[in-house]
């Protein structure tokens, strides 16, 4: 049986009448929303990795086609839509911090628009090689790989636009202020990787791989 | 300590509750991260005595020679449950328990970054396992084939696939790891972000304890090797479910590219399991010796060191698919290097104990079984990095025993130290030191008696993931020992599931700080209240409690 070691001290603690509360977060600086939504982008990253990594491997090894070249087009459209969007996102951000709704809003508006605009260019383009080209992920190994990683970007698109959309509801309804920017922000922070996540697809995709 | 949930509950349903169902209503929606530590901790053993009982079946299987007692296809399946539970549903819960329960505490902190993230993490865990272990019960899939899965831990496509893995057994090894992923990433994500934002005042990087140091590696390494598994596994899915092609050979898709990816994940994986275990001994071994740890920033250095590397070392358990000379070249020399940051912790513990007043408690016993068992198994594991002996030895039982040694011999002997030196913190009750002994010795004993004796098998021939072996081979007498041993084992862990239910017996109270030591969580009450510290406290050196122990000696004037 061992005895505690002695205690050189008394112990410093007596339960207090009322738990206190948590100190308040930074407003600025490196605070752990900026930070947890840093190191969430990062996670992101090494899965789209994985992604981009098996499409550069498998250019050129699909036994059948149709081939990238016969059926990619330059995605000129959804590219200016979603490029223009971050800027977009980030000048709702600074309207709002400012504590100018109004603006905020439309550029809010202009940004799920544009968000949009890019998710219905890939629809687009998918009807085209689904049903003109005949081209699914089971068709080779183009096909695996391409709807893979354009899917999955398309797929983080669609919940950013989910989460600007709220954003956009919250400030048609007057209910977020300049106090909100800085949650808002980290909204617009997962856009902008979305963002470039793409420029990485679009590189992949379009440039390297036809 | 519950008095936080306690204001949130109405007056009148607290009338209509009894104790016993308001406590589990306590536990299911905690987000507090010191309860939520206990529960990971707790699932995390709980699936520890099934993966061990899966080892043992197996090991009563080797017992003897042309043995009949499982047939192939059982063992097939039991080695691919034991090494899925042990790694992700043993190894990842405690190893992210201890960092939940502790990283707030040593630095000084009220809770985790984001708490209820935190709850979500620990019950996506627990859904993986349970889907996981689901096969068992509802696989029988289209095909009628198979109950668990028995594709291996590592699940190798395009074995994996649908053509060669029918049913859905092999989904719910995938499925099950893909949402325990989830669990982990968001508790990586919730350990960094606390380390670097939540520090108390005067906790700078330069005086985080070694623990949290070595957790912040993990979850780095967590944030990096998961979604790599995650990703593979999701292509996996899409091959077995929409006719992808990813590991479909028959149409060009590569039979290889699923061990890179999977190694690349798990590799990094045995760090993310391993790195953990030297935090516990960074932390226990300094106290037992009373003296500070030797070469704080070299230990911290190490431990970037190895994370570094760990990302360019995966294909060394790929030697045997020939690489080809330059790769093969790479990983071998990339491999051997890891021993160097290795060799400079091993050297700073024993430097630790040099000259140190050493008290033999059980923690610091289980942590001195680790030193030299983890020598042993960073040897082995330089001799498997020679390309060509690998050859020689890989898939034999030379491999089961080295990484065994490190995940057992390493992991889970400081594993259970760890748990002798922060029981009486998480529950304010001392663990029995004379039980405690008997643990330590019979699972000592037993793990070298299974253990030890496999390098031999492994020399002599015998491969990994047999079901049974001829007579004649003279590997009898050593797969007897080896499983006599796993009873010791059993047994040890039986002794301390009986100390833990003896502590809340007879318990026998620890105090704030039983072992005179120096980080922070010693100097709030055991078990702590659920804000943790009554004033944040202010910390000028590494051992902050030295410094309130020794006002006229502070560590702050000499470092």
């Amino acid at each position: 049986m061992t005895q505690p070691l002695p205690l050189p001290f008394a112990p410093p603690l007596a339960p207090p009448l009322a738990p206190p509360r948590a100190p308040a977060v930074a407003p600025v600086g490196w605070n752990r929303g900026r930070v947890g939504m840093a190191c969430l982008i990062f996670g992101e990253s090494t899965f789209f990795s994985v992604f981009v990594v098996a499409y550069l491997f498998y250019i050129g090894k699909s036994g059948s086609g149709p081939q990238p070249s016969d059926v990619l087009e330059f995605p000129l459209v959804a590219t200016l839509c979603l490029l223009s969007s971050s800027a977009t996102a980030g000048l709702a951000v600074k309207a709002l911090a400012q504590g100018n709704a109004a603006r905020a809003g439309v550029a809010l508006a202009l940004t799920v628009g544009l968000g949009a605009g890019f998710l219905g260019a890939t629809a687009n383009e998918w009807f085209g090689l689904i049903y003109g080209h005949g081209l699914t992920i089971g068709t080779n190994l183009f096909g695996t790989t391409f709807y893979s990683l354009v899917g999955f970007h398309a797929a983080h698109v669609a919940l950013g636009l989910l989460m600007l959309s709220l954003v956009l509801g919250g400030v048609l309804a007057g209910k977020l202020g300049p106090e909100h920017s800085e949650r808002v922000e980290m909204v617009t922070w997962y856009w902008h990787f979305v963002d470039a996540v793409w420029i990485v697809v679009l590189t992949t995709v379009y440039v390297v791989g036809v | 300590m519950s008095a936080s949930t306690e204001t949130r509950v109405p007056e009148a349903a607290k009338r209509t509750t009894s104790g016993w169902s308001q406590s589990l209503h306590d536990w299911v929606t905690t987000v507090d991260h010191k309860r939520l530590g206990i529960l990971y901790i707790g699932a995390g053993f709980f699936f520890l005595v099934i993966g061990g009982v899966e080892a043992i079946l197996m090991r009563a299987q080797l017992a003897v020679p042309a043995n009949t007692f499982l047939g192939p296809q059982e063992f097939n399946r039991l080695f691919t449950m034991h090494g899925t539970t042990m790694v992700f549903l043993v190894g990842m819960p405690i190893v992210t328990g201890f960092g939940n329960y502790l990283i707030p505490l040593m630095i000084g902190a009220r809770d985790m970054a984001f708490p209820r993230l935190n709850a979500w993490g620990f019950w996506m865990f627990l859904l993986g396992g349970i889907v996981l272990y689901m096969s068992y019960f509802a696989s029988m899939g289209l095909y009628g084939a198979g109950t668990a899965p028995d594709v291996g831990w590592f699940a190798y496509a395009p074995l994996a696939g649908k053509a060669f893995s029918r049913g859905n057994a092999t989904d719910y090894w995938i499925l099950g790891i893909l949402i325990s992923g989830f669990g982990s990433v968001s508790g990586a994500i919730n350990m960094l972000t606390t380390t670097l934002t939540m520090r108390c005042p005067g906790m700078t990087m330069n005086r985080l304890p070694l623990f949290v140091w070595m957790m912040l590696v993990v979850s780095f390494l967590m944030l990096l090797a998961l979604p790599v598994l995650t990703g593979a596994q999701v292509m996996l899915l899409f091959d077995r479910f929409m006719g992808a092609h990813f590991f479909d050979t028959q149409a060009g898709g590569d039979a290889v590219l699923w061990q890179h990816f999977f190694w690349f994940f798990g590799h990094p994986e045995v760090y993310i399991l391993m790195i953990p275990g030297f935090a516990y001994a960074s932390e226990i071994i300094p106290v037992f010796s009373r003296k500070v740890i030797f070469g704080y920033s070299f230990m911290v250095a190490a431990t970037l060191a190895i994370g570094l590397v760990a990302v360019g070392v995966w294909a060394h358990h790929m030697f045997t698919v020939g690489m080809g000379k330059g790769l093969s070249v790479w990983f071998a020399v990339m491999t051997m290097i890891v021993g160097i940051p290795t060799g400079i912790k091993l050297f700073n513990w024993i430097a630790t104990l040099y000259g140190g007043k050493i008290l033999m408690r059980t923690p610091m016993l289980f942590c001195l079984g680790f030193l030299g068992q983890f020598l042993v198994a960073g040897l082995s594991g330089i001799l498997l990095s020679g390309a060509p002996l690998n050859w020689q030895l890989s898939d034999s039982y030379f491999v089961v025993a080295h990484f065994h040694y490190v995940l057992i011999g390493g992991l889970v002997f400081t594993i259970f130290g760890a748990c002798y030196y922060w029981f009486p913190k998480m529950t304010g009750r001392l663990l029995s030191e004379r039980l405690g002994r008997w643990h330590f010795w019979l699972f000592f004993v037993g793990f070298h008696l299974t253990f030890t004796t496999m390098h031999v098998q492994g020399v002599l021939g015998m491969p990994r993931r047999i079901y049974t072996y001829p007579v004649e081979r003279g590997w009898e007498v050593w797969n007897a020992i080896s499983s006599s041993g796993a009873i010791l084992q059993a047994l040890g862990v039986a002794v301390f599931l009986f100390a833990l239910a003896q502590a809340f017996r007879r318990p026998q109270w620890a105090g704030p700080d039983p072992w005179n030591a120096w980080t922070l969580e010693w100097s709030t009450s055991s078990p702590p209240p659920a804000y943790n510290f009554l004033t944040i406290p202010e910390v000028r050196s590494r051992r902050p409690l030295w410094d309130l122990k020794h006002p006229d000696d502070p560590d702050w004037e000499h470092e």
